[in-house]
């Protein structure tokens, strides 16, 4: 395989670079470094919270700091010093934020076009006329700055706001479900973003209400040395159904930075929920250096009878992946979806799967996960199936899939089953295999070149999840797998 | 068209091709024949750019270019199909999928417009439909499932669309019943033409029959041992390869 070796030299070469490796210049309104109870003060002050919250995000800090970092994960993380990165950062504005586009500091939308968003997002970003109804509330370096459609989604009385003004506008709303689904105390990782976090997004759908676009943000890390603390939550009334986008990439950096999100989904009787990720942020150079430490917790609550929540992730950014989107199914009926695709190259590491906890009767999940590991990576999956001792009639179907490019990559899958009811019908399959020389060979021959024969295998690889993607991400999602597997044949 | 020059190829250090030399013009039907390990399918690789098989010496020409200083999809670009003996199933990706993108690479590699999805579903429903594949075949995953005949007749449909001006078919006959054999025969022939060539690789007579060449090769032990006319299949299969080249 010599010829293989000396073509991804020629690509690294050609193609080392971050594609989406780039610094925008916007001034940012600092906190102090480090992390302490005026931080935290700071913080809420900075986005006029209500006393409650203020309490609640302290509360979660002098709970976070009896908490230790969860061991357990197949990670090797480097020891991460909080008190050295700034928790706010805000793009400058004056007043208290843009009011339209026209206010939105134009560099931003630069950033945006840089990205490589499909234009037919950059022109719902820009308002433009006939553009697709697919609303974007941009979120740059912690406050959202722009949010589109927010007139038409009002006429069907969907709620999409940052949250900061959710809590501000809908106090009830947030009250209610904050923390219902991921508690304060969850882990360590969530009780930090329950303290600090600084902005993110709300989403309500009233009862009967399907939300007539798919709703999508964009997240992006920019200032240096920020944390980012993401904060979502979305909740579908009874019989209302929302689809869901969320998609990142991360300007080059050369110091770690840390990212710890926590989404918290919640659908009541008969509502849908449908969550899509595609995940790119800068997985760190070729020896691991810089990148982005992911430590995301996502979790649906089924709290109504058939219900549903459905996670599709396609995971390629990142030096560390430590996230588990996860679905407690308490509602009688309510069915949980996990669908991913993490693909780890280079020096990265992921260990991600989901876990779906069946409290309800007649309770189904299914989870289909296609592990790709290239260079000298490490992905594992891992997951859960736990079946409660009230929940007859309980359904379960896990298929885990790996993929090895070259011989220096590690696949492992790791599944838990824990059923305390023995009615439980519970199926778990995997598979492990390697990119064959015979499937290259056969796309080169008949002209693909290997970054395109790459692209062709493993998108085949894994259709199943890629065919759960809204039509918006799905043709972004299949470049972007040819785009972080580029030079791993071997 | 291709002109072979003393070619030497190994594979893990053995020596398979021990100084082959061949003259393909366009327009010609070339039979090359010959028994089990005689290095017919290593030629066929060797043409294709495989990886592994390693040229030791010798010289490849092909329309004026040489040949083993492009990579694989180049030769693909160029004009250089290779029909394969074993085709590879690719889960996932449905044979139009695959078409698709291949053909588009190729237009993209000649300085050619690409096709958009209407003209290509039409050129593809026609040469399908040329081969008796149905449009349900076209839309299952490359060569998933698909018996040895009908993987076969995938590669004829897939060089049908792609329209070589080399195509090497590496025993293609192999494995088909005689209705299967005619169709591809069928697919073959109707790639003849002034400005192409074919390179049939054969181990039986009885392919040549349907698609008849106008040389015949015997290889034996990595060389060309016998060439002549249509004639000298019937003679071989008539006395057998160790009587031919004795």
């Amino acid at each position: 395989m010599a010829a293989t070796a000396e073509t991804r030299e020629q690509v690294d070469e050609a193609t080392g670079d971050y594609k989406y490796g780039f610094v925008t210049e916007i001034e940012s309104d600092f906190a102090p470094k480090g992390l302490n109870e005026d931080i935290v003060r700071f913080i809420s002050e900075k986005k006029g919270e209500p006393q409650w919250m203020l309490d609640w995000r302290l509360k979660a800090y002098r709970a976070w700091l009896k908490m230790t970092e969860p061991q357990w994960a197949m990670l090797d993380i480097p020891p991460i010093d909080y008190q050295d990165a700034y928790y706010y950062a805000a793009p400058k504005q004056q007043g208290d934020g843009p009011k339209s586009l026209d206010e939105v500091d134009p560099e931003l939308l630069r950033t945006y076009e840089k990205l490589g968003i499909p234009l037919e997002e950059q022109k719902v970003l820009a308002g433009v006329e006939g553009a697709p109804k697919v609303a974007v509330d941009a979120v740059f370096d912690s406050v959202s700055v722009a949010t589109t459609f927010r007139a038409e989604l009002e006429k069907a009385g969907v709620i999409f706001m940052s949250i900061s003004e959710a809590i501000r506008e809908y106090p009830d709303l947030v009250r209610k479900y904050l923390g219902s689904v991921v508690p304060i105390r969850d882990n360590f990782f969530a009780c930090l973003n329950s303290a600090v976090f600084s902005d993110g997004t709300f989403v309500y759908i009233p009862e009967g209400v399907r939300c007539p676009m798919e709703l999508s943000t964009y997240f992006r890390i920019n200032a240096e040395n920020t944390g980012q603390f993401e904060r979502t939550l979305i909740v579908a009334d009874a019989g209302s159904y929302v689809s869901y986008l969320e998609g990142c990439t991360a300007p080059q950096r050369d110091e770690n930075q840390l990212h710890a999100a926590v989404v918290e989904l919640v659908a009541l009787d008969d509502a849908e929920i449908k969550y899509s990720t595609v995940q790119n942020w800068y997985p760190g150079d070729k020896d691991g250096k810089g990148g982005i430490y992911n430590f995301v917790t996502k979790r649906g609550l089924c709290k109504g009878k058939r219900s549903k929540i459905s996670w599709t992730q396609v995971e390629t950014g990142s030096a560390i992946t430590w996230k588990y989107p996860s679905c407690v199914l308490q509602g009688d009926e309510s069915v949980g979806e996990f669908y991913s695709v993490a693909v780890t190259n280079n020096r990265q590491q992921a260990d991600t799967g989901t876990k779906m906890i069946h409290q309800g009767r007649n309770t189904r999940s299914r989870i289909i996960s296609k592990g790709i590991s290239a260079g000298r990576s490490n992905n594992t999956y891992r997951g859960l199936v736990r079946v409660q001792a009230g929940a007859s009639g309980v359904r379960n179907f896990t298929q885990c899939d790996s993929l090895l490019m070259g011989d220096q990559c590690g696949a492992h899958t790791v599944p838990y089953i824990e059923s305390r009811n023995p009615g439980a019908q519970i199926e778990h399959e995997a598979t492990t295999s390697k990119i064959s020389e015979d499937q290259m060979f056969y796309c080169l021959q008949r002209g693909l070149d290997e970054e395109a024969a790459v692209e062709m295998v493993v998108n085949g690889f894994a259709k199943e999840v890629m065919q759960q993607l809204p039509m918006e991400f799905a043709v972004e999602a299949q470049k972007l797998l040819g785009i972080s597997l580029e030079g791993s044949v071997g | 068209m291709l002109k072979i020059d003393d070619l030497h190829v190994s594979v893990d250090g053995t020596e398979i091709i021990k100084g082959l030399s061949l003259e393909v013009k366009p327009g010609e039907v070339h039979a090359i024949m010959g028994p089990n390990g005689a290095g017919k399918s290593t030629l066929a690789s060797t043409l294709a750019g495989r990886d592994a098989y390693e040229v030791t010496a010798g010289s490849v020409h092909y329309a004026g270019k040489d040949l083993l200083a492009l990579a694989p999809h180049e030769r693909a670009g160029e004009g250089i199909f290779l029909g394969f003996q074993y085709p590879v199933e690719i889960p996932g990706v449905s044979n139009l999928n695959f078409l698709r993108t291949a053909l588009n690479a190729q237009r993209r590699y000649r300085g050619e417009p690409e096709l958009n999805g209407a003209d290509f579903m039409k050129l593809a429903k026609d040469k399908a439909k040329d081969l008796e594949m149905s449009l349900d075949m076209l839309k299952r995953f490359v060569n998933v499932g698909f018996s040895g005949g009908e993987k076969k007749r995938n590669e004829m449909v897939q060089m049908a669309v792609l329209d070589p001006k080399l195509a090497i078919l590496d025993e293609t006959d192999s494995g088909l019943d005689i209705d299967a054999l005619k169709t591809v025969s069928q697919g073959i022939n109707a790639l003849r033409g002034s400005d192409r060539a074919i390179l049939l690789i054969t181990h039986y007579q009885r392919l040549l029959d349907y698609v008849v060449p106008d040389h015949v090769h015997v290889l034996a032990d990595g060389r060309i041992v016998r060439s002549g006319g249509k004639d000298l299949a019937h003679e071989l299969e008539a006395q057998g390869y160790a009587a031919a080249v004795a």
